[in-house]
């Protein structure tokens, strides 16, 4: 089999990993190396696919090849597809062939499980030992810890990499008996806990060694299937903030379920993928991150779902009106926060231009306020937005109005004329 | 200052950053105000044409001014130069003009009438080099690595840092076709050459195979139920893929017009310089405008 061949069986199987990133390290080139990642502490997106996902690492998986039988993966034992697997010097060659022209940051590899754990990961490490020491490489690598690895292993495989992930995938433990008969819960959080582990570890060791090796410098990620199963968001959203706090995870991604195979414990073929769920998900989720909000916050029994036709901040700002309007004039960074339409980046400008201004509500707009959404929550030096009218039964509309068009068509709700009667 | 005793005249310069501050320097040792700037080409003009010879010193004083005020105000003129933004001269000098008279505080406030449309363009020259340090795409033409790029603002002097460190190990050159403007690396020293155009020699055997492959890595990736082009389009709006390797044929080079094979890397590392004349090297190249120059 050639190796363009090889590279389209197994990029094809390795693209269903929504983790994308090559962010979080800043290592210097060095002499007789290929390389740095300079531009890895924000990461760098090298192109952009047909579905709009950012390119940045060589996303592969070492074989196809797989003992274990996940029913929503394409890559289960059980389906009948064609089946390949990279030599390290191959993918050694191709990674840094893509990186001397650019066209990546770095590589991300993953794999089907070969005969067991253990020895998939030492190939794992094998592969990368070459691409590092002889082949010098310097650049980013994103490495994928297979569920049930034994602990030295990983600390191996980690040594080598900038950043490693643990696919949770389903996210619950009824997921995973129905779905993934072969993976437990344990064996996915133990790797998760020891990466932690040793990730803290390394930190204290650099403190006191300069030189001592660093371990998967740039921290650990994961990624949540969503739609394969019946969790809820309210679910999907509190096991994410608890990854964040307990597993010191960067990132948690979430992948829009698209039915590869048809099996009836699964959503059938013609399901589509729910892309704006899995959008609400990476809304809330930032406004875990960056905005200060904790998941009980955003979604509680009585509403274990996002609005579909309203981000998760205008709702939860529609639903605590008595908390606006905010005076951008006064207001802390943390409250101004709180408004819907106003990110970190405008808040921090309101900040700096507020102490040589007042503001007026058309400077917002120069700041980066989305001021269509943001002008129902605050006042400007005590002014509301000039002819501005809404009330608490009409505020969501408003708000829903300023989205819609750029959301996914396909799943807005088709407004009928013939609904009513109908 | 009085702006009664000053005179309304169009000031002629040299198109460098440096012949910029000595406009700023004369206009402010003559009273008289830049109500416009124009290049090297003839002028034509109802008001008084001023012709303003690039003196090192002047442009050093001037910008030393700046720098005391405040750093952040010198990096906004600087960078601010390299931006395509329209009479961007006569929007620095208002921005200087106004840090003479009260400061920088109003730098602090984006929507400063002043400031606002110099930020805007600053934003839009750093969304530019955020992008094109990811869509570079180079090609090995016998060792030597060459790119071509199409920016809209003149991002070569704020990208040579990151490609030379990157590449530290590398000879490597990157065209700039809008602003005709030739970045060279190799042996740890790099330059900025003005040259009028460049025609690339034909891949090898091997290039064409690599660009096979990620031709091949690119088409696979996307997932089809996720089809989104709107959403790609924004993150990679369509004026940058004339140069990227996934959206151009395997031997494009051999497409261009009137192609000649080699000259571009016979001569490295001062390759192509067919039509081209050297930027006068005057201060800034290595000093004002490039502070991120190379090792």
């Amino acid at each position: 089999m050639d190796l363009l061949e090889k590279l389209t069986i197994l990029s094809d199987a390795a693209k269903y990993d929504a983790a994308c990133t090559s962010s979080g390290v800043k290592r210097k080139f060095q002499p007789g190396k290929i390389g740095n990642t300079s531009s890895s502490i924000a990461g760098c997106c090298h192109s952009f696919s047909a579905d709009g996902r950012c390119i940045t690492l060589l996303k592969v998986l070492m074989t196809n090849s797989c003992v274990y039988d996940c029913k929503y993966c394409v890559n289960r034992r059980s389906n009948d597809t064609r089946r390949a697997a990279f030599t390290p010097r191959e993918l050694a060659e191709l990674t840094i062939g893509f990186y001397r022209r650019n066209y990546i940051e770095g590589l991300f590899l993953s794999s089907g499980v070969m005969r067991n754990a253990d020895y998939t990961t030492e190939q794992m490490i094998r592969a990368l030992q070459i691409l590092r020491q002889e082949y010098g490489f310097n650049g980013y690598i994103h490495a994928k810890a297979i569920p049930g690895t034994s602990p030295e292993l990983v600390q191996q495989l980690g040594l080598l990499a900038d950043r490693m992930s643990v696919n949770i995938e389903l996210p619950s433990q009824q997921g995973l008996q129905l779905l993934a008969p072969d993976k437990t819960r344990e064996a996915i959080l133990r790797p998760m806990g020891l990466i932690r582990d040793r990730v803290l570890e390394n930190r204290q060791e650099l403190v006191k060694y300069k030189h001592a090796p660093s371990f998967s410098p740039a921290g650990q990620s994961t990624q949540l299937i969503v739609g394969a199963t019946q969790d809820t968001d309210r679910h999907i959203l509190h096991l994410t903030e608890a990854l964040y706090q307990k597993y010191r995870l960067k990132r948690v991604f979430y992948s829009a379920y698209v039915p590869v195979v048809e099996n009836s414990l699964l959503p059938s073929l013609d399901t589509k993928p729910p892309l704006l769920r899995e959008h609400r998900l990476y809304q809330a989720d930032w406004l875990l991150r960056f905005y200060g909000f904790r998941a009980s916050e955003l979604l509680d029994e009585a509403h274990p779902d996002f609005n579909p036709q309203l981000d998760p901040k205008c709702s939860w700002a529609v639903a605590h009106l008595e908390q606006f309007p905010v005076e951008i004039m006064r207001a802390e960074y943390e409250t101004l926060l709180r408004i819907p339409g106003i990110g970190p980046t405008s808040a921090k400008r309101i900040l700096s231009a507020r102490r040589t201004t007042h503001l007026r509500l058309e400077d917002l707009k120069k700041l980066g306020v989305v001021v269509k959404r943001a002008q129902y929550f605050l006042l400007c030096d005590g002014h509301a937005a000039p002819g501005l009218r809404f009330s608490p039964s009409t505020i969501v509309q408003q708000l829903e109005a300023v989205e819609r068009g750029s959301l996914p068509e396909s799943e807005m709700q088709q407004l009928s004329l013939f609904d009513a009667a109908g | 200052m009085n702006s009664v005793a000053w005179r309304d005249v169009v000031f002629q310069y040299d198109g460098t950053f440096e012949g910029f501050l000595c406009c700023v320097f004369e206009s402010y040792v003559h009273k008289e105000f830049p109500i416009a700037f124009s290049g090297n080409e003839e002028c034509w003009s109802l008001y008084e044409v001023r012709y303003v010879v690039t003196e090192r010193e002047h442009a050093r004083r001037v910008y030393d001014s700046i720098l005391r005020r405040s750093k952040g105000a010198a990096d906004v003129v600087r960078r601010g130069f390299l931006t395509c933004l329209p009479e961007k001269e006569s929007r620095l000098y208002a921005v200087i003009q106004k840090l003479y008279e009260e400061g920088a505080g109003f730098l602090h406030n984006i929507s400063d009438p002043v400031y606002y449309p110099v930020a805007k363009a600053l934003r839009h020259l750093s969304g530019e080099l955020e992008k094109l340090r990811g869509f570079v795409r180079f090609s090995d033409y016998k060792g030597v690595l060459g790119a071509e790029i199409e920016p809209k603002n003149r991002v070569l002097p704020l990208l040579r840092k990151h490609f030379c460190d990157r590449y530290a190990n590398e000879a490597f050159f990157i065209y700039d076709r809008t602003n005709k403007e030739l970045l060279v690396y190799a042996n740890s020293h790099s330059r900025l050459l003005t040259v009028d155009s460049l025609q690339l020699s034909l891949p090898g055997e091997e290039e064409v195979q690599f660009r096979r492959l990620w031709k091949q890595f690119y088409e696979t990736i996307a997932i089809q139920e996720r089809y989104n082009p709107r959403c790609q389009n924004t993150f990679m709006p369509k004026r940058y893929r004339g140069t990227m390797t996934e959206f151009l044929p395997d031997d494009y080079e051999a497409q261009q017009k009137g192609v000649n094979p080699p000259a571009a890397c016979a001569a490295f590392p001062s390759p192509c310089v067919p039509n081209g004349k050297s930027e006068p090297a005057i201060l800034p190249r290595s000093g004002l405008s490039a502070p991120e120059s190379a090792p």
